[in-house]
């Protein structure tokens, strides 16, 4: 975890100079969003560029030299590099990340059609992430070097340690094809599917659309098959949120000032509740927004393990069909999705915490 | 309740202390290399944490080393003397853990992915540690404009899903299909280009601390050239945390080139055995409930990743004097035991 405070004092600190209170502490922070952007989009720009053109790439063996060439010709692959480059850049500004190759879809649409459902499961996960990781961090704190700490921090070790792909695997095996419990893939039943996505004014998150159909079978269908995707995605980050809680707060439960309140016969358990978890707590916010890109990350592997059809499915589609303008395009715009939260992070971690904006 | 072990029997003078200087004790040289100074120093669940991983890691290496003995077959053998392996066959006496949907022997392909696993992390390695430990001394010491411009790099790339840029890295380095030795580079170097970001902001943070101790302005100021200065001034002192550093990435590593070989972007399956290829194939099994194609692979990233882990956790908590148990000092009774909370705390 040392990285991690590494980076926020780093932030911080890169900020603090121009910054003027938290009006100028956003304002700074919002600008430092485009180079960010700018670096990730030229940096697979150009990397993806070096093995050569996409539609070689995609459909090369298929067609004859001539038929490829007009292909290249129509795409404006044969156009200087730099000139293509600053060409890419202009799009992405305006928002256009270009169009698939295999399906000739715009990006943009496939970030609208699928992007919601890879929120939904970030959420999920989130959500255990957070009810597993927070109160059993504490618990380990505050036994520590006990035995429940042992337990505790080896299994937090052991969500690290596992791969969710693997975790998915294991989860299907025992929860759907022994016990049956859960369903084995998927966001819904193809009937839900259809209902949900069949009423006005659909959101594409399908535990928001149930719920407003009020039809308790609709939402029992989805969050059963919610259940073990957000499991396999959220353990993994409860891990590391446990790890973090423990140190954090083994680190203000040994401060001074809750020595002070000790000693002025402040009970055990107020001690941990009243002074020491605020403190301990703050870096949480920060991680959380780190833990969006290892959760974007997690999901690419969660959604293809469940067949759960968000972005990262559909990334790990085309990157077998070998669509590298689709691959391409998706990646930069997480980019975009990547810098804009850890923005929103850092600012609701400068309302929370002072320190952060002075 | 584990209560640091009493099993240790030294003079009292050199048990409690809080600082030890390296240098000055008089302990023979090899009790003082990194590891194992390090778990001379531990006790009790510590002490059990770093053994174990310890124990996780060697046993992966001797698995890496002697695959061809260990292994009953290749990892890309179809077929024996009596004809072609059959297909998800359960384990028996012949297939140890059974074989896969391809016809390969599980035991085999386990035995030797941990080969493929090690042959990643050490490119993947001393790839970052070579060029982070660099750029990160250079920056951090020349300043200015280049320093500026690293700075804004490493920190968009660090805060970007490091399987992604893995998976545009391998797309570039082999075009996501690749022989062994292809395959063991390219996942190597897209890992490298991952970590390098990381060693680079720990070591430029302790250069520019560094720079301003009296001891590098001394040397400048006898001229001492800039190389000369950075090889035995600063990165001597700058190295201090890259043992955590190095243990975390390892396992990140071999979770990064399991995933892209999940996603079908690592190596052949008949160039090489690599246990997140396994995996992908193993998860269509599952519906049939074929439990011996994914179980296995999987377990051993698991197994390596806890290995590797639980020597950087200990590692971790050793170094801070924090979160480290200090053995109790041998024949001083101690009539009121320490809240287990403030026996740590700073002193």
């Amino acid at each position: 975890m040392t990285i991690v405070d590494d980076r926020t004092v780093g932030t911080s600190a890169a900020v603090r100079s121009k910054g003027s209170g938290l009006g100028g502490y956003i304002l700074t922070r919002f600008l430092l969003i485009i180079p960010t952007v700018f670096i990730l989009v030229t940096l697979v720009f150009f990397l993806m560029r070096v093995v050569g053109d996409p539609i070689t790439a995609s459909v090369g063996g298929r067609l004859s030299a001539a038929q490829l060439a007009e292909r290249l010709a129509e795409a404006g692959y044969d156009r200087p590099l730099h000139v293509q480059y600053f060409e890419y850049l202009g799009q992405i500004f305006s928002g256009d990340f270009g169009r698939t190759i295999t399906d000739n879809r715009a990006i943009s649409e496939i970030l609208v059609t699928y992007g919601t459902a890879t929120l939904e499961l970030v959420i999920y996960a989130l959500i255990v992430a957070l009810v597993v990781g927070i109160p059993f961090g504490m618990l380990a704190a505050r036994l520590r070097d006990r035995w429940p700490d042992a337990v505790l921090r080896v299994s937090a070790i052991l969500f690290y340690a596992t791969p969710v792909f693997f975790a998915g695997l294991l989860l299907k095996l025992v929860f759907s094809v022994w016990l049956g419990w859960f369903p084995l893939s998927g966001r819904a039943t193809s009937s839900t599917q259809l209902t949900l996505s069949g009423i006005s004014g659909s959101s594409g998150i399908n535990m928001l659309d149930a719920l407003r159909t009020g039809r308790m079978d609709l939402i029992g269908d989805v969050a059963a098959h919610a259940v073990l995707p957000a499991l396999a995605l959220g353990l993994l980050t409860a891990g590391v949120f446990l790890r973090l809680v423990r140190t954090n707060l083994i680190g203000t439960l040994g401060r001074d000032y809750v020595d002070a309140a000790r000693s002025r016969g402040v009970s055990e358990s107020r001690l941990v509740r009243k002074h020491a978890y605020r403190p301990a707590l703050i870096p949480i916010i920060t991680v959380m927004g780190m833990q969006i890109a290892l959760l974007l990350g997690g999901a690419i592997l969660t959604e293809t393990t469940f067949e759960w059809r968000g972005l990262g499915f559909q990334l790990a589609q085309y990157l077998g069909a070998r669509d590298f303008v689709a691959v391409q395009g998706i990646v930069a715009m997480l980019a975009v999705i990547v810098a804009v939260t850890n923005f929103i992070v850092d600012v609701v971690a400068a309302l929370i915490d002072p320190r952060v904006r002075y | 309740m584990s209560e640091p072990l009493l099993t240790e029997s030294e003079p009292p003078g050199t048990i409690d202390e809080t600082v030890v200087v390296h240098g000055t004790s008089a302990e023979p040289r090899w009790k003082k290399l990194p590891l194992i100074w390090q778990l001379r120093r531990s006790v009790g669940l510590q002490r059990g944490m770093l053994v174990a991983g310890l124990a996780l890691c060697v046993f992966f290496i001797l698995l890496a080393v002697f695959a061809p003995l260990i292994a009953p077959y290749s990892y890309n053998q179809l077929s024996g003397p009596d004809g072609n392996f059959p297909r998800q066959a359960p384990p028996s006496a012949e297939f140890l853990w059974g074989t896969t949907v391809g016809g390969y022997d599980v035991f085999s392909r386990v035995v030797w992915g941990a080969r493929t696993a090690l042959l990643v992390v050490v490119v993947a390695i001393v790839g970052s540690l070579f060029l982070g430990v660099l750029l990160g001394l250079v920056s951090g010491y020349l300043g200015g404009w280049l320093d500026r411009v690293l700075v804004t790099i490493a920190d968009a790339i660090y805060a970007f899903p490091s399987l992604l840029l893995a998976i545009v890295l391998s797309i570039v380095i082999s075009g996501g299909r690749a022989s062994f030795l292809g395959g063991i580079l390219a996942a190597g170097l897209s890992i490298t280009v991952v970590f390098v970001p990381q060693y680079f902001r720990v070591v430029r943070a302790e250069t520019v601390r560094l720079k301003a101790e009296p001891f590098v302005e001394s040397a400048r100021v006898i001229g001492t050239s800039t190389p000369r200065i950075l090889g035995r001034h600063v990165l001597r002192n700058a190295t201090r945390s890259l043992p955590l550093i190095l243990t975390l990435n390892a396992s990140e590593a071999i979770l990064t080139l399991a995933g892209l070989g999940f996603l079908g972007f690592g190596i052949n399956p008949t160039a090489g055995a690599e246990w997140g290829y396994d995996l992908n194939r193993a998860i269509s099994d599952v519906a049939s409930g074929i439990w011996w194609t994914g179980v296995f692979p999987g377990a051993a990233i698991v197994l390596l990743v806890l290995g590797v882990t639980l020597v950087g956790e200990s590692l971790n908590d050793l170094s801070d004097p924090r979160l480290r148990i200090r053995r109790r000092v041998k024949g001083v009774l101690i009539t009121s035991p320490p809240e287990p909370v403030t026996e740590g705390a700073p002193t």
